[in-house]
C-alpha cells in the first residue's frame, strides 16, 4: 500500500503524517510513506487545500486533518 | 446581561470604584471581552456551516463555468470571497487553480482581495464595537474595492507578470465530498476552536490597550491631527496600515479607541482595511507566484482604492 501526505511542510502536514503512520501501524499495515511538498505535483492531483491524504493514487481527504478513525476507514478500503 | 454580569465582577467582587478611572477601564474590559468572545463562538461558528457550502473547488467551477466574463466575473467572485474559506496559507494553490481553470486574472484577484479582507473575524470585532451599521459598511466597501481592484488589474493585461511555472500545471481533478450536516457541525465547532486558540491572544491585548485609552485618553485627544480636517491622515492611516502585521481581532477595538479620541470614521476604516486586506506575510506568500512588478502594482492599487474610500467616507459619513 502507498499512502501519500501532500502539503507544503505546515504543521497540519506534519500532524497527518503522524495519524496515518500511527494508524497503519496499530492495523498492522505495511505501506509505504511518501511525503509530497512540491506544489506542481501537489496540484496535480487536484487538491487546492492541503493537508491532503492519497492512498494508492486517490484521494481520499483534503483541506483538513481527518480523525484515526476515518483514517482507518479509507486503509480498509484499499486493503 | 453581561453588562449586569461584568459590573458586578468588578464593583462587587473585586470592589473597584466605578467613579475612577482604574474602576471604569477594568469594566469596559471585562464587558468587551466577555461580549466579544461569546460573538466570535457563535458567528464563526455559524459562518463556517455556511461556508461549508462553498469549498473553494465549488467556487472555481462556479467562476470558470459558462461566460462569466467582464464585470460579472468581478462580482461574482468577490462575493463568493466572503463565503469561501481560505487561509493564507492556500493563498498558492488557489491562485493557481483558479488560473489554471482558465479564470481571468482580474477575476482571480477580486477573489483574493474580498476573501481575507471580509472575514468573520473582522465582521464579529466591528458589529461588537461599532455596531452593525458600520460592520456592514465595512463587507459592502470591501466587496467594492474588490470588485474595482480586480477590474482594473484585468484591464491592465498583466497576465506576463504572473510566474512562468504557474502556467505549466496541470490540475487534476478531485471529487468534491458533500459533507453530511454531522460533519459540518463538526468541522466548525473545530474551526471555532482553531480560531480562538490563534486570536484569543489579540483579543486581549487589542481590548486591553482600547481599555487602558478609555480610562486616560480624553475624547477629542486626536481630533486635531486625524480628524477629518487633516487632509494627509487618510493617507498615513494607509501607510501605516501596509507594513502593520496584526488582525482585525487586535487592531479593531484600539482603532475604536481611536475613533473615540477623534479619528474620523473614513480614517480609521482605511486603516482597518490597510492592515486586513495588505499584510507583509500575505504578500511574501503571493511573491512565489507574482513576479515583483505585479506584485508592486497590486499593492498600489489597493492602497490607492482604500484611501480614496477613506476619503470618501470622510466627506459622507
Amino acid at each position: 500500500m502507498n499512502i501519500k501526505i501532500l502539503g507544503s511542510g505546515c504543521s497540519n502536514c506534519k500532524k497527518l503524517q503522524q495519524l496515518a503512520v500511527e494508524t497503519a501501524k496499530e492495523m498492522g499495515i505495511e505501506a509505504d510513506f511518501e511525503k509530497v511538498e512540491d506544489i506542481q505535483k501537489i496540484m496535480g492531483y487536484g487538491v487546492m487545500r492541503t493537508p491532503a491524504l492519497v492512498i494508492n493514487e486517490k484521494v481520499k481527504v483534503f483541506g483538513r486533518i481527518p480523525g484515526k478513525d476515518e483514517i482507518k476507514k479509507y486503509i480498509e478500503d484499499e486493503k | 446581561m453581561i453588562k449586569v454580569f461584568a459590573d458586578f465582577v468588578v464593583y462587587t467582587l473585586i470592589r473597584l470604584d466605578p467613579k475612577t478611572r482604574l474602576g471604569e477601564s477594568i469594566n469596559f474590559f471585562v464587558y468587551d471581552t466577555i461580549k466579544i468572545f461569546l460573538m466570535l463562538a457563535v458567528i464563526i461558528f455559524i459562518v463556517s456551516i455556511i461556508r461549508s457550502f462553498f469549498p473553494p473547488e465549488r467556487t472555481k467551477k462556479l467562476l470558470g463555468e459558462g461566460k462569466k466574463r467582464g464585470i460579472f466575473g468581478n462580482i461574482l467572485a468577490a462575493l463568493l470571497g466572503i463565503v469561501t474559506p481560505f487561509c493564507s496559507c492556500s493563498a498558492v494553490p488557489v491562485f493557481i487553480g483558479f488560473v489554471e481553470s482558465g479564470i481571468p486574472l482580474g477575476v482571480t484577484f477580486s477573489f483574493l482581495i474580498s476573501s481575507p479582507m471580509v472575514n468573520e473575524i473582522a465582521l464579529v470585532m466591528l458589529w461588537g464595537l461599532f455596531g452593525w451599521p458600520i460592520a456592514l459598511l465595512y463587507i459592502v466597501t470591501g466587496v467594492f474595492i474588490a470588485i474595482i481592484a480586480g477590474i482594473i488589474i484585468g484591464k491592465l493585461k498583466l497576465e506576463k507578470y504572473v510566474e512562468e511555472y504557474v502556467y505549466t500545471i496541470k490540475m487534476g481533478d478531485v471529487l468534491i465530498e458533500k459533507p453530511t450536516w454531522k460533519r459540518r457541525a463538526i468541522d466548525a465547532k473545530d474551526y471555532v476552536i482553531e480560531i480562538l486558540k490563534k486570536i484569543w491572544i489579540y483579543v486581549v491585548i487589542g481590548i486591553g490597550i482600547g481599555a487602558v485609552m478609555h480610562g486616560w485618553v480624553p475624547a477629542g485627544f486626536l481630533t486635531k491631527y486625524a480628524g477629518r480636517d487633516n487632509p494627509f491622515a487618510v493617507i498615513v492611516a494607509v501607510l501605516l496600515g501596509i507594513p502593520l502585521y496584526s488582525n482585525a481581532a487586535g487592531v479593531i477595538p484600539i482603532v475604536k479607541e481611536l475613533t473615540r479620541a477623534g479619528m474620523a470614521m473614513g480614517t480609521a476604516l482605511a486603516f482597518m482595511m490597510a492592515v486586513t486586506a495588505l499584510s507583509l506575510p500575505e504578500m511574501i506568500i503571493l511573491r512565489k507566484v507574482l513576479k515583483p512588478r505585479l506584485l508592486a502594482i497590486f499593492i498600489g492599487i489597493m492602497a490607492v482604492t482604500i484611501i480614496f474610500i477613506g476619503y470618501m467616507f470622510n466627506i459622507i459619513l
